[in-house]
């Protein structure tokens, strides 16, 4: 059913080469319409050596996100901030050079109906979408409007998930599977939580795609570690922290450059 | 006060509450968008629920508890000065006086006792007016678990009386700062805390939202409302079966326990929102909580804050069944203002010598209106449930009057 004129599978296929080419995958998060110039975020995470973005769009009723990104949703809201806005400044930047990645809640795409939200995500130029209330059972009908429009919808798989299921989940997950490494809720960390190895290595055992593993990953050494299991990390509210704290382009991009060189380091991984 | 939408008679097929159909479905309805981690979790629970309500055992237990402890059954009360001045036979279910004083015992009884047999340590709940959080503190304190309530700043600070008796009882109760403060911020953040204590906690939602099995599961255990009350009017009632049954509605919870023992019949039902929080008459489609149903939502999708003087029924949404019954015609809804409740609910207490929950006096504020109003014929024979007492609400009602 996918459209082969659209170059679905882009996602997957630019995270799929870079992964074997043995580079540690980094994909920092930013809360669309957080500032201004919000946009310039996402050319400073390109120069950090970002493998792909995603980019925000905040929703009233931010369930599975913790005080940092439920502080950056409210005030890219209060902004003014809304699918439409936060995709018209997309398309009016030029190509940063790696696949956006939207994530929001379902009720954003429900809203605007499946169809049309897909085709503007397209038209704005994002590769992926990432629903966290939509759950594999749930996502069918998403998942195939999404295809048609060239849109992978990339499934989260959970440390409590059963091993069918995450057969299943794997089976279903466009773009990458992304592993929520803890039992909570979005937010910084001391440490890397245990579960998260072991979520990647039941991962491991189903499927060959990408797997980036995210929640709570805040700084170099975690993700030194992270990549030991995963093909990859994602950093959203350790981004968002220290956005909301005032940190420009310029400071994001020297912070996402120590996750970058942390996960150059790290070369010993059982692959 | 409005309507949306107009009676179909016969009672359509589907429209009769019984089990949902696959995946949660009432209607379109309904489901479980759960995060992931909450999957599993849900589906634990559909699967003790499941269990248990086809075990007599844990039925007989759950009954003992509802009548020793609950005071159950609750009387049904005909309002005979205010329904000679309707012109209608008004008949009250009286959950106002339950133990801790509204019907969200029958739910979380149901909730703590299947909790404890799912070896659960702790409940988890959510709280508008602070009912549902005393009468979750309260089987806590019964079944010996531990309780954590939710309840956003605003609502603490209008029902104080309530916080008082949760700490009182034992339970944590834990502020919520975020977005309007209300029943909404609540809900999300005990969703967000379940999703880091499903080991150990159950989360006891207090009305028909929430992912599958949920809006199903509260439902059956706020039935024994409308069975008791069936039987009630059978014995009572000249006809047998009222011509209406009005319920107020926040999620739905007790409105739902009420119609389920009247789908079956011609009675036309009629649930009561406030005006500002009128998911079911004014809602669109969308998700919210787990649960695919009708929510108060601006031009980009954003969910809307709800406003009523009733913290219970201060929700931008509907229970999904809800939602399915009213798409089917089976049942209207109809909203009214803070003040039209403020006034029946003064009243009902001059009338007849009871003071209503502001929640409560929402559905009586229908009925005068209707009644006043040519909507309900004279002589219409009306069951409207009387969800909780006043207690809670006399600070708010203090200023006003
Ligand atoms: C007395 C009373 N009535 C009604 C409600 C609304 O809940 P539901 O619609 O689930 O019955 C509440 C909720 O807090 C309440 O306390």
């Amino acid at each position: 059913m996918t459209n082969p004129t659209l170059a679905a599978g882009a996602v997957e296929r630019h995270l799929r080469a870079r992964r074997d080419t043995g580079r540690g995958l980094l994909m920092p998060y930013v809360t669309g319409g957080i500032t201004p110039g919000w946009t310039d975020y996402l050319r400073a995470f390109a120069a950090a050596g970002a493998d792909a973005i995603e980019v925000g769009l905040p929703f009233s009723d931010p369930t599975l996100d913790g005080v940092t990104i439920q502080q950056a949703g409210e005030t890219a809201l209060a902004r003014g901030a809304s699918t439409r806005r936060i995709l018209a400044d997309l398309s009016g930047m030029p190509d940063v050079g790696v696949p956006l990645v939207a994530s929001t809640y379902y009720n954003l795409v429900l809203h605007d109906g499946h169809e049309a939200f897909c085709a503007a995500l397209r038209r704005a130029g994002v590769g992926g979408l990432i629903v966290p209330d939509l759950p594999v059972h749930e996502a069918d009908e998403l998942t195939d409007v999404a295809a048609d429009a060239g849109i992978e919808l990339v499934l989260l798989a959970s440390p409590a998930t059963p091993q069918p299921r995450l057969a299943e989940i794997s089976c279903r997950s466009r773009g990458f599977v992304y592993a929520v490494s803890l039992m909570g809720t979005t937010g910084e960390r001391a440490a890397l939580a245990v579960s998260a190895a072991e979520l990647t290595e039941r991962i491991r055992r189903v499927t060959d795609q990408p797997v980036l593993l995210g929640f709570g990953i805040s700084t170099p050494d975690q993700a030194r570690e992270a990549r030991r299991h995963a093909d990859g990390v994602v950093v959203g509210a350790a981004v968002m922290r220290r956005v909301l704290d005032g940190a420009g382009p310029d400071d994001l991009r020297a912070f996402l450059a120590t996750l970058r060189q942390a996960l150059d380091q790290e070369c010993d991984r059982p692959r | 006060m409005r309507d949306v939408s107009t009676w179909r008679e016969p009672v359509p097929p589907d429209g009769t509450m019984g089990e949902p159909r696959a995946r949660g479905r009432f209607g379109e309805y309904g489901g479980r968008y759960a995060p992931e981690s909450l999957v599993e979790a849900c589906r634990e629970v559909d699967e003790a629920f499941r269990d248990a309500w086809a075990d007599p055992g844990f039925r007989g237990a759950l009954a003992r508890l509802l009548a020793v402890h609950a005071g159950r059954p609750t009387p049904l009360t005909p309002a005979r000065r205010l329904s000679e001045a309707l012109g209608v036979q008004l008949y009250l279910k009286r959950e106002d006086l339950t133990h801790t004083g509204s019907h969200k015992i029958n739910n979380v009884m149901g909730q703590a006792l299947l909790a404890t047999r799912m070896g659960r340590r702790r409940l988890i709940a959510e709280t508008g007016a602070g009912q549902h959080g005393v009468a979750t503190a309260t089987a806590a304190a019964l079944l010996g678990l531990e309780a954590t309530v939710f309840m956003g700043e605003r609502d603490i600070e209008r029902q104080a009386l309530n916080v008082f008796r949760m700490r009182m009882l034992g339970a944590e109760v834990v502020p919520v700062t975020t977005g309007s403060r209300t029943l909404k911020d609540a809900t999300s953040e005990a969703m967000r805390h379940w999703v880091g204590a499903t080991g150990d906690s159950h989360y006891c939602i207090g009305s028909v939202v929430g992912p599958d099995p949920y809006p199903w599961m509260v439902r059956e255990f706020q039935r024994i409302i409308g069975d008791e009350a069936r039987g009630q009017c059978a014995a009572e009632l000249r006809t047998g079966v009222p011509d209406y049954v009005v319920a107020c509605v926040g999620g739905g919870s007790h409105a739902a326990g009420t119609f389920a023992g009247f789908a079956d019949t011609p009675a036309r039902l009629v649930g009561v929102e406030a005006e500002g929080g009128a998911g079911a008459a004014r809602g669109r489609l969308g998700v919210l909580h787990g649960c695919r149903s009708l929510f108060l939502q601006d031009d980009d999708g954003q969910i809307t804050q709800a406003h009523s003087i009733a913290a219970g029924l201060d929700y931008p949404g509907v229970g999904p069944e809800h939602a399915h019954l009213r798409d089917l015609g089976r049942a209207r809804y109809v909203t009214v203002t803070d003040d039209e409740a403020v006034g029946a609910a003064v009243r009902l207490a001059r009338t007849e010598g009871i003071v209503p929950a502001l929640e409560s006096a929402h559905a009586l504020a229908w009925v005068i209106g209707a009644a006043d109003g040519g909507d309900l014929p004279a002589g219409s024979t009306v069951l409207m449930t009387l969800s909780g007492r006043g207690d809670k609400d006399v600070s708010t009602l203090k200023e006003l009057l």
